[in-house]
């Protein structure tokens, strides 16, 4: 699957009938019990949240949701979240913590919404507090990028111990679109962008940013989830065990010292 | 005939000083130097521009400082002490034209980075400090910036001194891609041990903090305070009109809008800055050892 391009990699990750994050929560855990809002302002669908169980542990859930209509995609804003979005992820992060509860998050969005109403509630700071607080909660965090991880937007839920990432993901500064615009005012020239970019599950993972790359079925994985599916249990329960025997600065200061090399030489 | 390319190069000198930023009109003949303020087109004396913080006399507008104005006007003088000033980016990767861009910025800004950092003090009081520089590639967020301000933040944690960082910046820099993006969550860690150890962090956003700078370090001060009427804010203007499709409204992401919603402790006038900064320092006199 290697001499896939990023440009391909791209169209593959942004499929309409790609697997969204509501249909892989049921394969990876059982009795999945929603919680909502952020206890501040509303409840954002484009992040859904709550506890589930992962082979007799409870774990907190935090998934970017997309949708796969139109209506579903109104529904939870074609997956880009509003601070409610990021403060509610960081509410349940909190609650996971007191409770001891691993978090296992997945990353689907094409990047924080820009909007009016977002500016005004602070999506800077909601993103940023979630930076902050992630980076030393004291308990492992596991996050799996489904297929699109945009920019703050994604990061926010990307500080964790363990970075798994589909094959066919992309991962990046900001959508191949925007980049192309941005540096060369030139929105056509979006697959030398993508290539530029660095931004496929290989790049993620030779820069060590990415700790293992989950294999999709050749036949597409909207018609052999399963496949990556069990992949991905046996990962994380390998992944799991090890984190829970941590003790907790052990924890702490390998999540630290994960961040911490990225780009460290002066 | 050397006479005439002269005074064309003269006249086109005062036509490109014109339309530079900030726009600078020299008067030979007389020796004055004037600067011309972009908000209400009034002519500044240049040595009233430095009594006057580089704020307008008459319509209060905040000129952008280079880092080393700004370590001028808020330090004890001479008590600022750099560090890491020789790092930079040339040599990272290859993205096209990166290289040569850098070079050009250098030689610019006769800085090696968009952030400058190290220890100073103000009224005694030892700080750590990082000042970024927005004519520096927009005070963009590379691996560079990222690293000079976590190694600060690190400092700060292990001498327990109070911690400053004035923002300026587009966000995270586009060229270094991925490596840029990581550099928000490399800071935050970073400042979350600060935090934890007890230090106290102040943030001054100034013209412009947007991107991934204001969704990293910039938001995460125990106070924050803001210039007036600087650009603070995660998206673009554009990129949010273009989504919205509605007229957003003028003081849309500016330091007093963001007051307005609670963002920032408070908007202080440059002229004020030092003081106030010295005021917060006193206040928290028990975080430092």
């Amino acid at each position: 699957m290697s001499q896939i391009n990023a440009w391909e990699r791209v169209i593959i990750a942004r499929k309409q009938n790609r697997p969204k994050a509501l249909d892989i929560l049921p394969l990876l855990f059982d009795h999945f019990f929603e919680c909502s809002g952020d206890r501040h302002f509303s409840d954002d669908r484009a992040l859904v949240g709550g506890i589930a169980m992962f082979e007799g542990q409870a774990v907190t859930v935090l998934a970017q949701s997309k949708g796969r209509t139109l209506e579903e995609n109104m529904n939870c804003n074609f997956g880009m979240l509003h601070p409610e979005g990021y403060r509610k992820a960081l509410r349940l992060a909190q609650q996971a913590e007191k409770f001891k509860r691993p978090i296992i998050t997945i990353v689907d969005t094409a990047g924080a919404y820009p909007g009016q109403m977002a500016e005004e509630r602070g999506q800077a700071e909601a993103i940023a507090k979630n930076l902050q607080f992630f980076s030393q909660i004291k308990t492992p965090v596991i996050t799996i990028v489904l297929s699109e991880g945009g920019s703050g937007g994604a990061l926010a839920l990307s500080v964790a111990d363990r970075i798994y990432m589909f094959e066919n993901a992309i991962y990046s500064i900001l959508s191949p679109e925007g980049f192309a615009s941005i540096l060369w005012k030139d929105e056509s020239r979006v697959k030398e962008a993508a290539e530029l970019m660095e931004c496929t599950a290989n790049d993620l993972f030779n820069k060590e940013i990415v700790d293992w790359i989950i294999p999709e079925s050749e036949e597409g994985l909207e018609n052999n989830i399963n496949f990556s599916i069990a992949h991905i249990k046996d990962k994380i329960r390998t992944d799991l065990n090890r984190l829970n025997k941590l003790k907790l600065n052990q924890l702490l200061d390998q999540r630290y010292a994960k961040f911490r090399k990225i780009g460290s030489k002066l | 005939m050397k006479q005439h390319f002269d005074k064309r190069r003269e006249r086109l000198n005062l036509f490109q000083a014109f339309f530079s930023k900030p726009k600078t009109i020299k008067i030979s003949e007389k020796e004055l130097d004037f600067i011309v303020c972009p908000k209400c087109n009034k002519a500044i004396e240049s040595s009233e521009m430095k009594k006057s913080f580089s704020v307008c006399p008459q319509c209060d507008y905040h000129f952008p400082l280079t880092a080393f104005q700004r370590i001028e006007t808020v330090f004890d003088g001479s008590s600022f002490y750099e560090v890491y000033a020789n790092a930079t980016s040339t040599g990272l990767n290859n993205f096209p034209d990166y290289l040569n861009k850098l070079i050009r910025y250098q030689k610019e800004t006769s800085l090696n980075e968009a952030v400058v950092v190290g220890t100073a003090k103000v009224n005694d009081i030892k700080v750590a400090v990082a000042i970024m520089d927005s004519r520096f590639m927009m005070g963009s967020m590379g691996q560079i910036v990222g690293e000079k301000i976590t190694r600060i933040i690190e400092l700060a944690t292990r001498r327990r001194y109070p911690l400053i960082i004035f923002t300026a910046s587009g966000g995270a820099r586009m060229q270094e891609g991925i490596m840029s993006l990581m550099q928000m969550a490399k800071t935050s860690a970073a400042l979350e041990r600060f935090n934890q150890s007890g230090g106290f962090y102040l943030t001054v956003l100034t013209h412009p903090t947007t991107g991934g700078v204001s969704a990293s370090f910039a938001m995460l001060g125990d106070i924050i305070i803001a210039e007036p009427q600087a650009l603070i804010g995660f998206a673009g203007r554009r990129v949010i009109e273009k989504t919205v499709k509605e007229q957003l409204p003028d003081d849309f992401q500016t330091s007093e809008f963001l007051h307005k919603k609670g963002f920032i402790d408070q908007i202080i006038h440059r002229k004020e800055l030092r003081s106030k900064i010295s005021q917060v320092l006193i206040f928290h006199k028990e975080s430092i050892r």
